[in-house]
C-alpha cells in the first residue's frame, strides 16, 4: 500500500528550481510484481527461478546484439550530467537515482562488469557491479520510475535515450520472471479480449449505442458510432479508455461528429478495440508486433481504405514510428493517405479545407492551454513537416476555442514534461511517484492559470487524461480541468451541413 | 646516440607502435560492432530531419557546436567548447611533427597554439571543478571520470610547459615521429618533460577504445540522432525482424 506522502510545493516556473539530492527518497517505490497468471500467458516464467542471473546476462547480451541503441548508449555516456535536472521524476522526488544518467548506470554498471574489459579487470574503477538480487530489486524499482518520455534524450549531447535502457531492463526482468503486474496483465487482456480494459465486444456495442442516443438527445443529429462495418472507408483505432472514461469519451464523441460532418464512412473494430500497445512499455518486440498485427488483420477483414488513430500518446508513437515496421507493408490501403493517420491530422485537414465548420462560442468562457504528450512530442510526428505534432494540435484547439495560451517554453513542444503517469506507471500503487512526477507540469500550469486565467488544459493522450484527472485535485484544481482536444472540437463543431 | 638514448628511443618507438595499433584496431572493432548491430525501429528524437542531408546537418551541428548540450546546460557547453575547440587546434598543430612539409592548415593555426592550450586547460579545470563542486555531478562521477580528466590535464600541462617555458628540441621530435612513420629509428631528445607528455598521450591512445572516449565515434551511430523521420514513407525492417515474418507468426 502507498504510504501517506506530501504533495510537492510548486515553485516559480521561471526559476527552474533543481532540488538538493535526497538519496533513497524513492527507494521503496515499486509497482506490484506480476503473478504467474500474468507472466505465463506472455511466455514469461511465472516466478524468479534459480539461475536467473546467468539468464539475465544472457538476455542482456542478446539485446546488445539486436539493438544498436542499447549497445551504443552503454558505451558512450561521458557522465557530463546535462540530463541530471531534466527528468520530471527527479525534479519531483529529488531521488538521485531518478537522474537519467544514474538510472542508466543501474544497467550500465552490470553491462560493464560482464561485457567490457575494463569492468572485468577493474570493476571499482569504472563502477562495474555484479548482478545480485539487490541490484535486481533496484532495477525493478527504478526502471519503473521512468515513463520512457525521452525528455533526457533531447538534452543529451549524444542523444542517449533512457527509455531504450528502461525498455531493455524491463524486458530482461520479464524473461527471468520478475515482470510488472500492471503491464503484463493488460497485455494479456488485449490478446484475450481485444483491449486494455478487458471490455468485451457486447459491452462495447452496448456502450456505443448508449452514446449514440446521448448525442442525438444532445444535438438532435443522428451521429453514429459504427462498429465492425464492412467496407467502411476508415478504420478508427482508439485507446479503449475512450469508450468509458472522462474526458476521453467526450473526445470519442468529437471524432464521431467530425466523421459525420465530413461525410466520411468509418468504423471501429471489436478485434482492434485498442490503440495502446503496452508491448513498447515492456520493451518486447514480439509482443509489440503481435499487438500491432491485430490492427492489420482488422483492416484486412473489414476492407477499409485508411487507418486513423485516436488521441493517445504512446499509441501514436508505436503507430507513427513503428507500425509500418511491425505490421506493414500497407499496400492494400489507399496510397493517397499516410498509414496510419492521426485523428488530429484528419480534423486539421478538414478545418483548413473548410470541410467542417467550427463555432468557437461552443467553448465560451474557456481559456485553454495544451499539454504536449511526451511520446507524441518526441517520438512521433503529425503532418508533413517536422514539428507538425506541435502546430497541428494547436491549430485545431485555436480553431475551436476563444482563447488559447501556451505554457512556459521550457515545458512545451520538444521540451514538454511527461504527465507523470506514462510508460506503464498508471497504476494506483505508484500514486506517490505519479503525483510527485507531475509537479513540473503542475508548476507550469499554475503559472498560466495565475497569469492568463487558463481554465482548462487540453491533452491528446489517454494516459495523460487519466493521470491528470487523478492528480489535478492534489494540486487544488478541479479534475475536469483536463479536456480532450476533440472534446473542444465536439463543443464547437456545426453539425447538419451535409444533410 | 648514447646507449641510454638508443634504449629510450627504442622503448618509445615500441610504445607508440603498440598504442597506435591498439587505438586503430580497438576503434575499428567498436565501430564495426556499432555498424553491424541492427537498429530495428525508427527512434529519432523528434522533431527530426526528413532527409539524409538533414540528418547529416543535424549530426554536424551536434559534432561541431554541440547543439543538444547547448539546449541542456549553458555553462557546461562553454567548458566543453573551450576544451574541444582548444584540443582541435592543438591536434592540428601537432601535424607539424608528422608532416615533412608543414601543410597550410597547420601553418594557419600556428599562432593559436598558446590560446588553444589555455582554452584546453581552462576547459578541463572547469570540467573537473564542476565534478567536485556540483552535488548532482559529484553523485554521478566515478574514479574513472576523474582519472580521465587528470590524464588530459597531464597532457595539456606538460605540453604547454614545453611550448612556453622549457623548450624541447622539436626538430628531433619531428625526426623521431616522421621516422616512425617510415619505420626508421631516430633519437628522441633526452627530456623528462617530453617523455612524460608522450607516455600520457600513449596512455590516452590505449584507453580510448575501452572508455567513454568512444563518445566521439559513437555520436554518429546514435539512432536518436542519425535516423531520418520517415517511418510512414519507407518501411524500415532489420534482418532479425524480417526473419520473424518468415516464421509466419
Amino acid at each position: 500500500m502507498a504510504a501517506p506522502f506530501d504533495t510537492p510545493e510548486l515553485g516559480n516556473v521561471d526559476e527552474r528550481r533543481i532540488p538538493a539530492l535526497k538519496p533513497g527518497a524513492m527507494a521503496e517505490s515499486k509497482p506490484y510484481v506480476a503473478a504467474a497468471a500474468h507472466q505465463e500467458p506472455l511466455g514469461f516464467p511465472g516466478v524468479l527461478e534459480d539461475g536467473w542471473e546467468a539468464k539475465a546476462i544472457g538476455h542482456m547480451g542478446e539485446l546488445l546484439s539486436k539493438y544498436r541503441s542499447l549497445q551504443v548508449f552503454m558505451d558512450i555516456c561521458v557522465k557530463c550530467g546535462a540530463c541530471t535536472d531534466k527528468c520530471h521524476y527527479f525534479l519531483g522526488t529529488a531521488d538521485p537515482k531518478n537522474m537519467p544518467v544514474a538510472r542508466q548506470d543501474l544497467f550500465r554498471s552490470v553491462y560493464r562488469r560482464y561485457f567490457t574489459p575494463m569492468g572485468k579487470i577493474a570493476p571499482s574503477l569504472v563502477g562495474a557491479r555484479d548482478l545480485t538480487k539487490d541490484v535486481l530489486d533496484e532495477w525493478y524499482n527504478y526502471f519503473h520510475q521512468c515513463s520512457q518520455c525521452r525528455r533526457c534524450s533531447v538534452f543529451c549531447p549524444y542523444g542517449i535515450d533512457t527509455a531504450e535502457i528502461s525498455m531493455a531492463a524491463r524486458d530482461i526482468m520479464d524473461r527471468i520472471g520478475q515482470g510488472q503486474k500492471y503491464c503484463n496483465e493488460i497485455i494479456g487482456k488485449v490478446h484475450k479480449i481485444g483491449n486494455n480494459l478487458g471490455l468485451p465486444a457486447p459491452a462495447l456495442l452496448d456502450t456505443l449505442e448508449g452514446l449514440e442516443e446521448d448525442i442525438e438527445a444532445d444535438t438532435g443529429v443522428a451521429v453514429k458510432l459504427p462498429v465492425d462495418v464492412q467496407g467502411a472507408e476508415v478504420l478508427l483505432v482508439t485507446p479503449s479508455a475512450d469508450f468509458f472514461a472522462e474526458p476521453h469519451i467526450l473526445g470519442l464523441i468529437g471524432y464521431a461528429k467530425v466523421f459525420h460532418a465530413a461525410g466520411v464512412s468509418w468504423t471501429l473494430s471489436t478485434k482492434a478495440s485498442e490503440a495502446g500497445n503496452f508491448g513498447m512499455f515492456i520493451g518486447n518486440y514480439e509482443q509489440m508486433r503481435k499487438i500491432s498485427l491485430r490492427i492489420r488483420e482488422a483492416a484486412q477483414e473489414l476492407g477499409v481504405k485508411r487507418i486513423i488513430f485516436g488521441e493517445c500518446g504512446h499509441a501514436w508513437r508505436v503507430a507513427y514510428s513503428f507500425l509500418n515496421t511491425l505490421a506493414g507493408p500497407w499496400d492494400f490501403l489507399d496510397p493517397r493517405y499516410p498509414v496510419p493517420q492521426h485523428i488530429l491530422e484528419f480534423t486539421n485537414d478538414l478545418i483548413s479545407r473548410k470541410g467542417i465548420k467550427l463555432d468557437k462560442s461552443g467553448n465560451d468562457g474557456m481559456v485553454l492551454t495544451v499539454h504536449d504528450s511526451c511520446n507524441v512530442a518526441r517520438g512521433a510526428r503529425m503532418g508533413d513537416k517536422p514539428g507538425g505534432q506541435f502546430t497541428i494540435p494547436r491549430a485545431v484547439i485555436q480553431a475551436s476555442v476563444p482563447k488559447f495560451v501556451d505554457m512556459h517554453p521550457d515545458t512545451i513542444c520538444e521540451k514538454t514534461f511527461c504527465c507523470g503517469g506514462g510508460g506503464g506507471l498508471l497504476t494506483d500503487e505508484l500514486i506517490e511517484l505519479r503525483v510527485k512526477g507531475s509537479a513540473p507540469r503542475m508548476e507550469a500550469l499554475k503559472d498560466v492559470v495565475e497569469r492568463e486565467g487558463v481554465t482548462h488544459m487540453a491533452a491528446m493522450c489517454a494516459i495523460c487524461k487519466a493521470q491528470f484527472t487523478k492528480i489535478l485535485p492534489y494540486f487544488g484544481h478541479d479534475r475536469e480541468m483536463v479536456v480532450s482536444v476533440h472534446q473542444l472540437v465536439s463543443n464547437a463543431i456545426v453539425l447538419g451541413d451535409n444533410d | 646516440m648514447t646507449g641510454k638514448g638508443v634504449v629510450v628511443s627504442i622503448l618509445f618507438a615500441i610504445i607508440f607502435y603498440a598504442a597506435a595499433l591498439i587505438l586503430v584496431v580497438g576503434l575499428g572493432v567498436k565501430i564495426a560492432q556499432y555498424a553491424r548491430t541492427p537498429a530495428p525501429l525508427k527512434i529519432p528524437t523528434t522533431p527530426a530531419p526528413l532527409t539524409k542531408g538533414g540528418v547529416a546537418f543535424r549530426l554536424a551541428r551536434e559534432a561541431v557546436v554541440f547543439e543538444s548540450l547547448f539546449k541542456g546546460n549553458k555553462p557546461l557547453w562553454i567548458f566543453a567548447i573551450l576544451f574541444h575547440f582548444g584540443l582541435a587546434v592543438v591536434l592540428i598543430r601537432h601535424g607539424r611533427y608528422i608532416q615533412g612539409e608543414i601543410g597550410p592548415l597547420v601553418a594557419l593555426v600556428q599562432p593559436l597554439a598558446i590560446p588553444a592550450g589555455l582554452a584546453m586547460l581552462v576547459g578541463l579545470l572547469c570540467l573537473l571543478g564542476r565534478r567536485l563542486v556540483i552535488e548532482r555531478i559529484r553523485y554521478i562521477t566515478g574514479p574513472s571520470d576523474i582519472l580521465m580528466l587528470a590524464l588530459l590535464l597531464g597532457i595539456t600541462v606538460t605540453g604547454m610547459f614545453m611550448t612556453k617555458h622549457i623548450h624541447t628540441d622539436v626538430v628531433m621530435v619531428k625526426a623521431f615521429f616522421t621516422g616512425l612513420l617510415s619505420f626508421q629509428l631516430r633519437p628522441l631528445p633526452d627530456d623528462p618533460l617530453l617523455m612524460a607528455h608522450l607516455l600520457l598521450v600513449a596512455a590516452l591512445m590505449i584507453v580510448f577504445p575501452f572508455s567513454k572516449l568512444l563518445h566521439a565515434p559513437g555520436l554518429f551511430f546514435s539512432p536518436t540522432r542519425n535516423q531520418t523521420d520517415t517511418p510512414r514513407e519507407h518501411r524500415h525492417l532489420c534482418d532479425w525482424a524480417a526473419r520473424l515474418e518468415g516464421k509466419g507468426n
